[in-house]
């Protein structure tokens, strides 16, 4: 086998290595920058060029080699090289070759552009691991052109009455895609220290970003009325929400797709972007592998493993730490998507 | 649709009243007569009648998505409701279809007597053509029983707003056996014809719990106490030579209490009175439990083994019209004594007789009567205020519930279940047992009670904690100790127990219980000999 699946991961026994690895071991390949993928303690990391500042920002002193996206590394009796999964800044899957034998695990992904993270490259492979998150038919998302007429006219709306538009979205990546749909000529964008950190990381390493301003104690909210707020799902209903006057929040993901969550959530709005493939992008990465062996990971995954079958994949189950599982728990953690 | 899908996006965004009442007295204003006219009798619970399978919709849903059946039926639970899971499964709309809510309404009702090829190309061609929130509600037009999440109430202050009509008028406007098809929107809101619906029973007043101490409420000289009885509220109402029986959930109950009719002979045409349905125990004199009277319900005609089994009777509490006249702006104390006048040359042994006053000198005695009102079949007393005119609805102050504490008993959960609609993915609905030795017997279900937060916590804890599975049915580890509060308990053989609860949930997490100190069958059993 090129990979097996262990307590501590993913595993490579040709390179020795592990591919996000929720357990200290002493060779990590990591896919990004997510907190359930980058995990702290291994000996030794290995991400692309554009993931390392924010595993470093992270997970700080760390041995991190770093690799371009399509460069093959020799290791052991394995070819590892990386390549865009189209899921946040610098995210990979990861392919590995062993004798002549191709399997790729594509740590999460997205099959559209979001302008901002490098587009996804299909690999064709004999093994596919994927995620599937997003594994059921219900999930379809809006493309990037609606999102930006969804959430603009929603903060010109909240502005009109006076309100401050807050919009709950993951630190890392979601945000910095929200930033980009954002119009700056309705108002000023402000950030919560948390999204700030992470932009701030982003735009060092030369990713083009509007201006934001951080809102700090000494900040005067009065001069910013009508400002549009970027902060982590945890500070909706918070104290720190309170300094802003009257509000509509609005949260940002792929579960706001399902009325129930949205009405759980008990934002005021709820817009459906997610940085995972939807149920049609899924099927179509799957298909352009020209994979025969499927192992589904992450989210609906029995009903997921059991739909590729009837399409005639041998495809099979893996149970992995990684985060955003369930549609119980995720609206209410703080897991990033 | 769109007006009606965008009105329904803006209900569905906001938990605020005020916002919801604006954004329909706007489309109140606003939409095309017909379109108001529908809204009203969909909010107000009055559908089209179904024309379409939810099984047919299901298997077209998966077909037209190109899935598999079971894999639509994995996505149901995850979303909860069957409309939004066929609004989110298909393919994005190929066309745009403009058609009007009583437009599509009328059109689904015509499918009535298509053939199925032709309903199934209706509904692919709908869906074809109607945005994702369009779709939605086209599917909810077809399945039923929507609300939109407003309250029948919401929606007549909403009313009230758009047309200048007084409210408590309007609720009584809207109240009886309307349809869109027999009515206009004059006809209906703006001016009615009282004459038009004979059965059309008058908005019930309700009462508040009594929280405070009685002696808060002033001199007992100004209240009129009486039972609580544990049967169906109802109103009867005796006009041009007929009868009708309306529950407070506004359903017409006639048919399946044929004894009432003869009432007709001996009372005067224009009378309505409000009462409590009760199966009566005539040897007795006492009520039979309330589990009497489930047989009647959900059953159109009665068979006659039930009507000598288990006969009622209708417990008069009030007069609110009387010769033809609406007396609910009298006092109670002058509607009582009509009443009690009106009663009291009646034969004996008509199903109809006068909820006796409990007589009281001070509060000590009304306290007492509550005690021992377990003892007659009574779940304690109602206050009302002497001097009160019977108002519609809920309102502090003039009529209190003064019932008896719940019983209660400490049990153990074995199942769990999920809920369904919005608690599709948490586990909400618990089967409870006592111990019997070492065993556990099941005796009662609940399903409310607890707070969103304890239900997810629990919920989390089910999912580890499964030893087996029944269909959607879990057998969970017996660990927790629940408080099960009841209002009555009565002899089942139907359960294995022996035992029905009424009313039954959950009070309290006993988080400080072990297993080993939750009640036994035999508590259990003590309880049904005392209060059975
Ligand atoms: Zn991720
Ligand atoms: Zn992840």
């Amino acid at each position: 086998m090129v990979l097996t699946f262990t307590e501590a991961g993913i595993y490579c026994p040709a390179a020795d290595a592990h591919i996000d690895p929720w357990r200290p071991v002493d060779r990590a390949l990591i896919t990004h920058g997510h907190s359930d993928h980058a995990r702290w303690g291994h000996r030794r990391y290995l991400a692309t060029e554009a993931a390392a500042p924010v595993i470093r920002h992270r997970l700080g002193d760390i041995t991190l080699q770093t690799i371009r996206y399509g460069e093959r590394l020799k290791m052991g009796d394995a070819t590892i090289s990386y390549h865009p999964a189209g899921h946040v800044p610098g995210s990979a899957q990861i392919r590995v070759e062993v004798g002549g034998e191709v399997w790729v695990v594509s740590g999460d992904y997205k099959t559209t552009p979001d302008g901002l993270s490098e587009p996804f490259e299909p690999l064709r492979c004999h093994a596919f691991i994927s995620e599937c998150t997003f594994g059921l038919p219900i999930y379809r998302w809006p493309d990037e052109a609606t999102l930006a007429r969804e959430i603009n006219g929603w903060w010109l709306e909240t502005r009109a009455k006076g309100q401050t538009a807050i919009l709950g979205v993951y630190a890392l990546g979601k945000a910095q895609r929200v930033l980009r749909l954002l119009d700056p000529s309705i108002g000023p964008i402000l950030t919560h220290g948390a999204v700030e950190a992470t932009t701030e990381v982003l735009r060092a390493q030369g990713i083009a970003l509007p201006a934001t301003i951080p809102v700090t104690q000494a900040l005067d909210l009065k001069t910013h009325r009508g400002a549009m707020v970027l902060a982590p799902p945890s500070a909706l209903g918070s104290a720190w929400m309170r300094k802003f006057g009257p509000v509509s929040t609005g949260f940002a993901s792929g579960w706001m797709r399902l009325r129930g969550v949205r009405r759980r959530r008990a934002a005021d709005r709820g817009f459906v972007v997610s940085d995972h493939a939807d149920w049609a992008g899924l099927n179509s990465a799957i298909a352009e592998t020209g994979a025969e062996k499927i192992f589904v990971t992450h989210g609906y995954t029995a009903q997921f493993a059991q739909w590729l079958r009837a399409q005639g994949y041998d495809a099979g189950i893996v149970q992995t730490e990684f985060g955003g599982e369930t549609l119980d728990d995720t609206p209410e953690t703080e897991v990033p998507e | 649709m769109k007006d009606f899908a965008a009105l329904f996006t803006t209900l569905d965004q906001t938990t605020k009243t005020s916002v919801k009442t604006a954004a329909l007295a706007e489309y109140f204003r606003t939409a095309p007569e017909d379109d108001r006219l529908w809204t009203v009798a969909l909010l107000s619970g009055r559908r089209p009648r179904r024309s379409i399978t939810s099984t047919r919709l299901r298997e077209w849903a998966a077909e037209r998505a190109g899935i598999s059946l079971w894999l639509f039926e994995a996505c149901y639970p995850v979303v909860g409701d069957l409309s939004e899971t066929i609004a989110l499964v298909l393919p994005p709309p190929a066309t745009q279809i403009e058609k009007s809510l009583t437009g599509w309404i009328t059109a689904l009702r015509a499918l009535d007597k298509a053939d199925d090829p032709t309903r199934k190309d209706f509904v692919f061609t709908a869906w074809d053509g109607l945005a994702p929130t369009e779709r939605f509600v086209f599917n909810k037009l077809i399945t039923g029983g929507w609300r939109m999440g407003v309250s029948q109430k919401l929606m007549t202050r909403a009313l009230a707003q758009a047309t200048g009509i007084d409210e408590a008028e309007l609720t009584h406007r809207l109240m009886g056996d309307w349809s869109p098809d027999r009515i206009t929107w004059d006809g209906l809101i703006t001016a009615p014809d009282p004459a038009a619906d004979l059965s059309r029973p008058y908005p019930f007043s309700l009462a508040h719990p009594l929280e405070d101490a009685p002696e808060t409420l002033g001199p007992v000289t100004d209240w009129i106490a009486e039972h609580k009885w544990d049967g169906i509220r109802g109103q009867l109402i005796l006009r041009g030579g007929d009868h009708h029986l309306w529950s407070r959930g506004e359903e017409l109950m006639t048919d399946r209490f044929p004894e009432l009719a003869q009432l007709t002979d001996f009372l005067p045409h224009g009378t309505v009175i409000d009462g409590e349905v009760l199966a009566w125990n005539n040897a007795a004199d006492t009520p039979l439990g309330f589990s009497s009277l489930q047989p009647r319900i959900g059953r159109k005609t009665v068979p006659k083994k039930l009507l000598t089994d288990a006969p009622v009777i209708v417990m008069a509490y009030d007069l609110l019209e009387w010769q033809g006249a609406d007396i609910r702006d009298w006092p109670l104390s002058r509607r009582r004594a009509t009443l009690a006048t009106a009663l009291f040359d009646l034969p004996l042994g008509l199903p109809l007789r006068l909820s006796p006053p409990v007589p009281a000198q001070d509060w000590t005695d009304l306290a007492q009567a509550r005690a021992t009102a377990r003892d007659i079949g009574a779940e304690g007393l109602m206050l009302k205020r002497a001097a009160s005119p019977y108002l519609p609805g809920r309102r502090r102050g003039d009529w209190w519930k003064w019932k008896l504490d719940p019983l209660t008993i400490d049990a153990v959960m074995i199942y769990a279940q999920a809920g369904s609609g919005r608690r599709a993915t948490l586990y909400t609905d618990f089967t409870f047992a006592v111990r019997d030795g070492e065993a556990l017997v099941p005796f009662t279900k609940a399903y409310s009670g607890l707070t969103d937060a304890e239900f997810r916590e629990i919920t989390a804890w089910v999912r580890k904690n499964t030893t087996d599975r029944f269909g959607p049915v879990r057998a969970v580890r017996p660990e927790h100790v629940f408080e099960i509060a009841f209002e009555g308990i009565q002899a089942s053989p139907r359960h294995k127990s022996g035992v029905a609860l009424r009313f039954p949930r959950m009070a309290r997490w006993r988080r400080d219980k072990p297993v080993a100190e939750a009640n036994t069958l035999d508590d259990l059993k003590a309880m049904l000999a005392q209060y059975g």
